[in-house]
């Protein structure tokens, strides 16, 4: 295993929300969101459509800044840091509406993962200096195994926009552990995908956990949520109205509210 | 490389080696300035092709080469191809300064700035800003290169010295496309925020590559004031940016092969039908008009980068 990270004796959460507030003009998107996520857990973070939860995903990997509060990840403040520096800390992130470099094969959406582990420059790339060489041949092998990992290895040398939309989603997975987080979010793994890939997905989750790598992630898909989660955060309107284990969470009288209407049932 | 492009290669590489044997003065001098424009365009390429990013000036950058190249022989007698790598620093630094506030805006917002940007650097050039630039009329007497104590003055000679520079780039270029830098690149013209999301510093390969496009430009801007040995601010218009540009996109932006082919029909076909006159331009409209109609994605399209067995080969696994 290339990515396990050591046990760390460490008691402070992993991830950390504090009381964050996002607002688009007149709309408040998150609204005083407060949540922690544990090392080595697998957390969901669900509620009805809009209530949020990617905004939280922006303003945890940096694309959009927070207007109050502050995010903590392994004791590093998160805030006012550009997405590219808070991936380099050990946060690697999926897209809600994928977002492959579709004209790119698969083994290079995965070696862009692999990118800031990577030292090489401008000159030693036009010389092909023996020690990028080496670099660039160390990082095909570890994009590899990520692809073996997810499952797409066969496909290594498909454009990405020539995949099935489960691959795709798989991929975009094997790209983001390509950077060997600490923490992996998912916004929405499961989405559009069939009963079976969802199956598949579920334990895939399992083996990334296994390798020690901490999830946080957003789903609709109730089934997969109550099998994967061992923790929920449930947002509504931008604000939290529940947290805890799914089998709690899923009693709670404002839960049942909050999706009750909704086509999604729990 | 397939069979039949390593030929095709092979023998492309074999008649240009050869063509200034069977060709006229003229004919030759068609072929050098095909290869200036070459030159510029494969620089165009890494911005334009490889990152996606919308330069419609690049005819700045140029000029800051030669003007670089002939002041500093002219008033200093500096040996016009020592000026090279001065050119190439100019120019490069230029494009840094004027991209770091611009690079985040959007394709076509980038593109109405860059315009802006050749526009100032012309005008300042006819106006003689800072009383070195000849003004209007240019800067005369630049003085001929000279290689190992011999002197190039024939087109035959500069076809040798300015072919071989295009070699010398092809060469350069098409491994940094094999490289963490160029995939980076890449990156940034498929989906900047994934390519952010996926720990690539955008910004900093926005600057760089304006920066490495921008002195390779300058490069070719010293290569052209030693053919001319004289210029003025007539030969770095705006049009010169836009042909550039053209010739990026009718090739297949991200396509070494397809940008030279470019260059060749652009810059070579209204040179052979010169006895058309103003017919010439017409058709050639036309046939930009239905390029772009049939066949956007250009004549040879960018292709991925293919891996070999060997590269593929890794065993490793996760249990
Ligand atoms: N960049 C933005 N500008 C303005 N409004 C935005 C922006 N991003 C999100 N919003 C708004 O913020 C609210 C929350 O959106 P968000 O995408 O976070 O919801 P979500 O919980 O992920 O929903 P879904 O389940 O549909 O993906 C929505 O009302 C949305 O319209
Ligand atoms: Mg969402």
């Amino acid at each position: 295993m290339i990515n396990a990270v050591p046990p760390v004796l460490d008691i402070t959460p992993l991830l950390a929300l504090q009381r964050l507030t996002k607002r688009f003009g007149g709309l408040t998107a998150v609204k005083d969101v407060s949540f922690t996520v544990e090392h080595g857990a697998v957390a969901g973070l669900i509620g009805p459509n809009g209530a949020g939860k990617t905004t939280v995903f922006n303003l945890i990997t940096g694309q959009y800044q927070s207007d109050q509060g502050e995010i903590f990840f392994a004791g590093t403040r998160l805030n006012g840091l550009r997405t590219h520096c808070i991936i380099t800390l050990g946060i690697a992130r999926t897209f809600q509406n994928i977002r492959l470099f579709q004209k790119l094969t698969v083994l290079e959406n995965v070696l862009a993962g692999c990118h800031y582990r990577m030292h090489s420059g401008l000159v030693a790339a036009m010389l092909h200096l023996p020690s990028q060489q080496r670099e660039e041949q160390e990082a095909i092998d570890r994009a590899l195994q990520e692809l073996e990992f997810v499952g797409l290895r066969q496909q290594a040398s498909a454009l990405a926009k020539n995949l099935a939309y489960g691959d795709q989603r798989r991929l975009e997975i094997a790209r983001a552990l390509a950077t060997q987080p600490r923490l992996l979010v998912l916004d929405e793994p499961a989405g559009g995908m069939n009963e079976q890939e969802t199956e598949a997905l579920i334990g895939l989750i399992g083996r990334i956990q296994a390798r020690g790598i901490t999830i946080l992630l957003i789903e609709h898909d109730m089934r997969l949520v109550m099998r994967a989660c061992e923790k929920l955060v449930v947002l509504e309107h931008g604000g939290k109205i529940a947290e805890g284990p799914p089998e709690q969470v899923r009693c709670d009288p404002k839960v049942i509210e909050a999706y009750l209407g909704t086509e999604d049932d729990m | 490389m397939n069979r039949f492009t390593s030929f095709a290669v092979a023998l492309f590489v074999a008649l240009m080696a050869v063509a200034p044997l069977f060709l006229n003065a003229y004919h030759v001098d068609v072929l050098n300035s095909i290869g200036l424009y070459g030159l510029l365009a494969l620089s165009l390429n890494l911005i334009l092709g490889e990152a996606g990013l919308f330069n419609m000036g690049h005819a700045a950058f140029y000029a800051m080469g030669a003007y670089t190249a002939a002041i500093l022989n002219t008033r200093y007698q500096i040996p016009i191809l020592w000026t090279l790598p001065l050119s190439a620093l100019v120019a490069g630094f230029f494009a840094l300064a004027v991209a770091r506030p611009v690079v985040h805006l959007r394709g076509d917002y980038l593109l109405i700035v860059t315009i802006g940007v050749s526009e100032i650097v012309r005008i300042a050039l006819v106006n003689d800003v800072f009383g070195i630039t000849g003004g209007a009329n240019g800067i005369f007497g630049i003085s001929r290169p000279e290689l190992f104590g011999f002197v190039i003055r024939q087109p035959q000679h500069f076809y040798y010295l300015i072919w071989g520079f295009v070699a010398f780039t092809i060469f350069l270029f098409l491994r940094l496309k094999q490289s963490r830098f160029g995939r980076a690149l890449n990156y940034l013209r498929e989906d900047e925020v994934a390519a952010e999301g996926s720990g690539v510093n955008t910004d900093y390969y926005k600057l760089a590559v304006f920066g490495l496009g921008a002195a390779w430009a300058g490069m070719a801007g010293t290569l052209f004031a030693a053919k001319m040995t004289i210029i003025s601010p007539e030969s770095f218009s705006f049009w010169e940016s836009v042909v550039l540009f053209m010739i990026v996109i009718l090739g297949g932006a991200g396509n070494v092969a397809g940008v030279l082919l470019a260059a060749f029909l652009v810059i070579g076909l209204p040179e052979l039908f010169r006895e058309f006159s103003s017919a010439r331009m017409l058709v050639f409209g036309l046939v930009m008009m239905v390029m772009m109609l049939v066949r956007p994605q250009g004549l040879l399209p960018a292709k991925s980068r293919q891996f070999s067995f060997a590269e593929l080969s890794n065993k490793g696994s996760f249990r």
